[in-house]
C-alpha cells in the first residue's frame, strides 16, 4: 500500500507546486526512462508463434498492477544524483521506514554504489563507523536514520564525532505533514524539528522543503563538514519529499558544484610573533593534539620541531609526531618550558595545569605545572566553531598569542617565519638543545621498557604484554591501530614505533564509551580498500554497548584484528566508587565481584569469543596464560590477512 | 617458585624486625594478596603492584615498597590522587599483610632479557 497519495494532482505542499524540474543531470533523465520501463509501456512482446511465458500469461489474464504509483520520477532519485556527485563511498545505516524513499532509490536507481549501503544494527554503530572511516581515509561517509528514535540512538556517536572534529553527514527521515502522514507508529516517529536533538553538537543543519533546496543543503552540508574544524552535519529529510515525483513546471533543478573551502590560516602578524617567541626561547615545547590532519601535517611538525630542536608532546588525538623521533617527549616536558605552543589542543588548561580529585569539597587540588612566566601560544580552529551548551571547550586558559586558525595549514608559514627569525649566534645553542633531547629520549625509553617488563608473566595478563604480543605479530605488516578502548596505560603509543599518520587514529573525542568497536570496523573498511592491516585493542565494556557491529563487519567482509582488553569491569567507574567509599570512610561493597557493586562485568563472565563466532568472526579465548597469547594472535592475523575479521578474547590486568 | 618462597620468608622477616609486635609478626603475604584485592588496591596498582601511568601516576609498589612506617603513613593520610584508607576501612593487620605481599612479588626480569622488549 502506498504510504500516501503522492501523485502530482495531490499537491501536498503548495510550495512545491511551482517548483519545476527539468532534468539537468543525465542521471535524472535516465531515471525517467527507468520509470517508463518499469511501467511496462514499452516492453517488447515475444513473437506470437511462441507459447506465452508465465509473465505474459499473468499480464494478459490478471488485473494489471499499477507498477509505478508516483506518476513520474521519484524525488529521491534526484537526491541520489546529488549524493553521487560528492563521491561518498559507503553509507552505514540501520534501516527505517521514514527514509524508505531514498533507501529504495539508493539501492535500485543508484545501483547500491557510491554510496554502498552497509547494514548496521544500531545507529550508534553506523555513526561510529563513519567516524573511524574518516580518520583512516580522510573521506567522509553519510548515514541515514529514523529522525526520532534512530537519531536518539545515534546521538552519543555524533557527540563523539563533534568532539573529535570529524565530519559525518547524517540524514534523518521525518514525516512533517501531520495531515497526511500515517497515524500510529510513523507519527510517534515524527517531530517538528528533529535536528534540535543534535543542534548543540553539529556544525550545521537544515530541513529542506523542496528538491532544489535539498540539493543546495546537501552540498552545503558536505562543504561545511569538510571545512576545518571538521564536524558532523545534520539534514532532516521529509518523507513526503522523498516519495513525491519531480515536477516539471519550467524551473530546472540542478546539482550545485562543490568546491572545497580553504582552511583558515593564522594571521601573518600573529604567526611572526609566535615565531619570535619560539626562537627567543631557551626551552620551547610544542604540544599537539589534532594538529596533523594528514600525513603532510606530520612532516610539517617534524620540520618545525627540528628547526627549533624543540621537544614535542603528542597528546594523541591523532598521530601527529613520530614516536621514534628523538624530539618526541612525555607531557612532563612542559614543566620546564619557557614557551609552549599548543596546536589544536582539546584542553590547553589541562596541558599546563593538574587537577587531583582528592575529595576536598568536591573541587580537588588545582595546580599549575608550568613556570609563572612561561609564554603560551595557541593555534586552534575550534575557536571558530564553539557552541555554548556542551562543555567540550574545557576550562578557559589565558594565552599570550591566540590564533583562530587551522594548525596544519598555518604550519608552512610558521616554519618559514621561525627559520627566518633564527639568528646565526643561536644555532649552536639550538643544536645543544637537540643533543639534550636525544639523551633524554634514550633514557626515557629505557625506563619505559623496564616498566613494561613489570608483571610480564602475570595472569590476568598485563596490558604491556597484551600490547607487545600483538605488536610481535603485526610489526612486519602495513599496520594501522584503529582504536584502543578501555585504557591500556597508553602502551601502544609508548612502545610501538608509530611514524605514519595511519599508525594511530586517536580516540573517541567525547569519551563516550561504545566508540571503539564501531570506529574500528569503519576504519578497517577504509584500510581494507587502502591495503592496510587493521588492529584494535577492544575493551569489554565498549564492545557490549552495540556488539551487533561485529555482524556488520562479517557481513561486509571487513578484515579487522580485535585483541580484547577484557578486564571484566567498567574500570574507570570502579575506581570512582572505590575512591568515594574511602573519602566517606566506608568499605566498598563488592557484592560477590572484584569491584564495587555495579561496576564489574563478571559472574557470569561474558564469552566474547563465542558471540563473535556466532556473528561470523573467527575467534579464540579466553586467553589467561600469557604464554598462549602470541600464538593465538598469530592465528588471528592469518585469518585477517585472508579477509575475515578475527577476535582474541584476553583476560587482562585492569590498566 | 623457589624465588617466591624465599621472598615471602624475607618479607615476613623484614616486617617482623621492623615492628616486633605479635600482630605484625604474623604478617602474611598470602593474606596480603587477598587483602590487596579485597580493598581495591589492585584497581589502580595492578594485581602485582606494577602500577600504571593511567591510574597510579606510574608508581610501582612492588617488589620494593616503602618501609612499612612510611607506607602506612601514606596509606592512612594521603592527600593526593590516591584516596586515604582509614583504619576503619583497612585494619592495621591487613595493611601489614598487604605490605608483606608487595615485598614478596618477584622482581621483574630485565627488559633486555625479554625478546619482545629488547628489539
Amino acid at each position: 500500500m502506498a504510504r500516501k497519495n503522492s501523485r502530482p494532482k495531490v499537491d501536498r505542499r503548495k510550495f512545491l507546486t511551482g517548483a519545476a524540474v527539468a532534468a539537468t543531470a543525465t542521471a535524472v533523465k535516465s531515471s525517467a526512462v527507468n520509470a517508463t520501463g518499469a511501467a511496462g509501456a514499452t516492453a517488447a512482446r515475444m513473437p506470437s508463434a511462441l507459447p506465452p511465458n508465465a509473465q505474459t500469461i499473468a499480464a494478459e489474464t490478471t488485473t494489471p498492477q499499477e507498477l509505478s504509483r508516483i506518476g513520474g520520477v521519484a524525488g529521491s532519485d534526484f537526491m541520489v544524483d546529488v549524493i553521487k556527485s560528492l563521491d561518498i563511498k559507503y553509507l552505514p545505516a540501520n534501516c527505517a521506514s521514514s527514509y524508505r524513499g531514498i533507501h529504495e532509490s539508493l539501492i535500485n536507481y543508484g545501483g547500491n554504489k557510491m554510496p554502498e549501503f552497509l547494514t548496521c544494527m544500531h545507529e550508534e554503530s553506523a555513526i561510529g563507523m563513519a567516524h573511524g572511516y574518516f580518520k583512516a581515509s580522510g573521506k567522509p561517509l553519510m548515514s541515514l536514520c529514523h529522525g526520532t528514535v534512530g537519531l536518539q540512538h545515534a546521538t552519543m556517536a555524533i557527540y563523539n564525532a563533534w568532539c573529535d572534529r570529524v565530519p559525518v553527514i547524517i540524514m534523518g527521515g521525518n514525516d512533517l505533514d501531520a495531515a497526511h502522514r500515517p497515524p500510529g507508529v510513523p507519527t510517534f516517529h515524527s517531530a517538528q524539528d528533529i535536528n534540535a536533538l543534535v543542534r548543540d553538537f553539529t556544525k550545521w543543519d537544515d530541513t529542506p522543503v523542496s528538491l532544489q533546496h535539498f540539493a543546495q543543503s546537501f552540498v552545503r552540508a558536505y562543504k561545511i563538514a569538510l571545512t576545518p574544524p571538521y564536524g558532523p552535519v545534520m539534514i532532516s529529510l521529509d518523507a513526503g519529499l522523498q516519495q513525491e515525483p519531480i515536477r516539471r513546471n519550467g524551473e530546472e533543478v540542478y546539482i550545485p558544484r562543490y568546491t572545497p573551502t580553504s582552511p583558515p590560516q593564522g594571521d601573518t602578524g600573529a604567526v611572526k610573533e609566535a615565531a619570535r617567541l619560539l626562537v627567543k626561547a631557551q626551552n620551547p615545547v610544542i604540544v599537539v593534539d589534532r594538529a596533523a590532519r594528514t600525513e603532510n601535517g606530520v612532516r610539517l611538525l617534524v620540520q618545525l620541531a627540528e628547526a627549533l630542536q624543540a621537544r614535542v608532546v603528542d597528546m594523541g588525538g591523532r598521530m601527529n609526531f613520530p614516536k621514534t623521533h628523538y624530539l618526541s617527549a612525555p607531557i612532563s616536558a612542559v614543566n620546564n618550558a619557557d614557551v609552549i605552543i599548543g596546536m589544536e589542543l582539546s584542553d590547553f588548561w589541562g596541558v599546563v595545569n593538574s587537577y587531583i580529585d582528592n575529595g576536598e569539597h568536591g573541587i580537588g587540588i588545582n595546580r599549575s605545572k608550568i613556570k609563572p612566566d612561561t609564554k603560551l601560544i595557541s593555534i586552534s580552529s575550534v575557536e571558530l566553531n564553539t557552541k555554548a551548551n556542551y562543555q567540550d571547550f574545557q576550562r578557559f586558559q589565558s594565552v599570550d598569542v591566540a590564533m583562530a586558525a587551522d594548525a596544519e595549514v598555518t604550519l608552512p608559514a610558521l616554519i618559514e617565519a621561525v627559520q627566518s627569525a633564527i639568528p646565526n649566534d643561536s644555532k649552536a645553542a639550538i643544536e645543544r638543545r637537540g643533543e639534550a633531547a636525544k639523551k633524554a629520549r634514550t633514557e626515557g625509553r629505557a625506563r619505559t621498557l623496564q616498566l613494561a617488563a613489570l608483571a610480564w608473566d602475570a595472569s590476568p595478563i598485563s596490558t604491556a604484554r597484551l600490547v607487545m604480543e600483538t605488536w610481535g605479530q603485526i610489526k612486519d605488516l602495513n599496520w594501522s591501530l584503529v582504536a584502543s578502548s578501555g585504557n591500556v596505560s597508553n602502551w601502544p603509543n609508548r612502545l610501538w614505533p608509530m611514524e605514519k599518520y595511519h599508525h594511530w587514529l586517536g580516540g573517541p573525542g567525547g569519551y563516550g564509551v561504545g566508540y571503539g568497536a564501531p570506529a574500528s570496523v569503519g576504519a578497517a573498511l577504509a584500510n581494507r580498500d587502502l591495503g592496510r592491516f587493521s588492529v584494535s585493542i577492544q575493551s569489554d565494556g565498549d564492545l557490549m554497548y552495540a556488539p551487533g557491529v561485529l555482524w556488520t563487519a562479517a557481513k561486509h567482509k571487513i578484515p579487522l584484528l580485535a585483541v580484547m582488553h577484557n578486564n571484566r569491569g567498567y574500570h574507570q567507574e570502579l575506581m570512582h566508587v572505590q575512591r568515594l567509599s574511602n573519602f566517606r570512610n566506608r568499605v566498598a561493597n563488592l557484592g560477590n565481584d572484584l569491584g564495587p557493586i555495579g561496576t564489574s562485568i563478571m559472574n557470569p563472565d561474558i564469552e566474547y569469543h563465542k558471540f563473535a563466532e556466532s556473528m561470523g568472526w573467527w575467534a579464540k579465548g579466553p586467553i589467561k596464560d600469557p604464554a598462549e597469547l602470541g600464538p593465538a594472535i598469530r592465528e588471528a592475523v592469518a585469518v585477517v590477512q585472508s579477509g575475515q575479521p578475527a577476535l582474541v578474547n584476553v583476560w587482562t590486568q585492569p590498566r | 617458585m623457589c624465588d617466591q618462597i624465599i621472598r615471602l620468608a624475607l618479607a615476613a622477616l623484614v616486617i617482623g624486625v621492623s615492628f616486633g609486635s605479635d600482630s605484625v609478626f604474623a604478617a602474611s603475604a598470602e593474606k596480603g594478596k587477598a587483602a590487596f584485592l579485597k580493598y581495591g588496591c589492585w584497581q589502580c596498582h595492578g594485581t602485582q603492584g606494577q602500577g600504571s601511568v593511567a591510574t597510579s601516576n606510574g608508581k610501582v609498589l612492588a617488589p620494593d615498597p616503602l618501609p612499612y612506617e612510611a607506607f602506612s603513613a601514606f596509606v592512612r593520610s594521603t592527600d593526593g590522587a590516591m584516596p586515604p584508607y582509614s583504619v576503619n576501612v583497612l585494619p592495621d593487620a591487613e595493611l601489614a599483610d598487604i605490605h608483606a605481599y608487595l615485598a614478596s612479588v618477584p622482581k621483574a626480569a630485565e627488559y633486555k632479557n625479554i625478546p619482545l622488549l629488547s628489539r
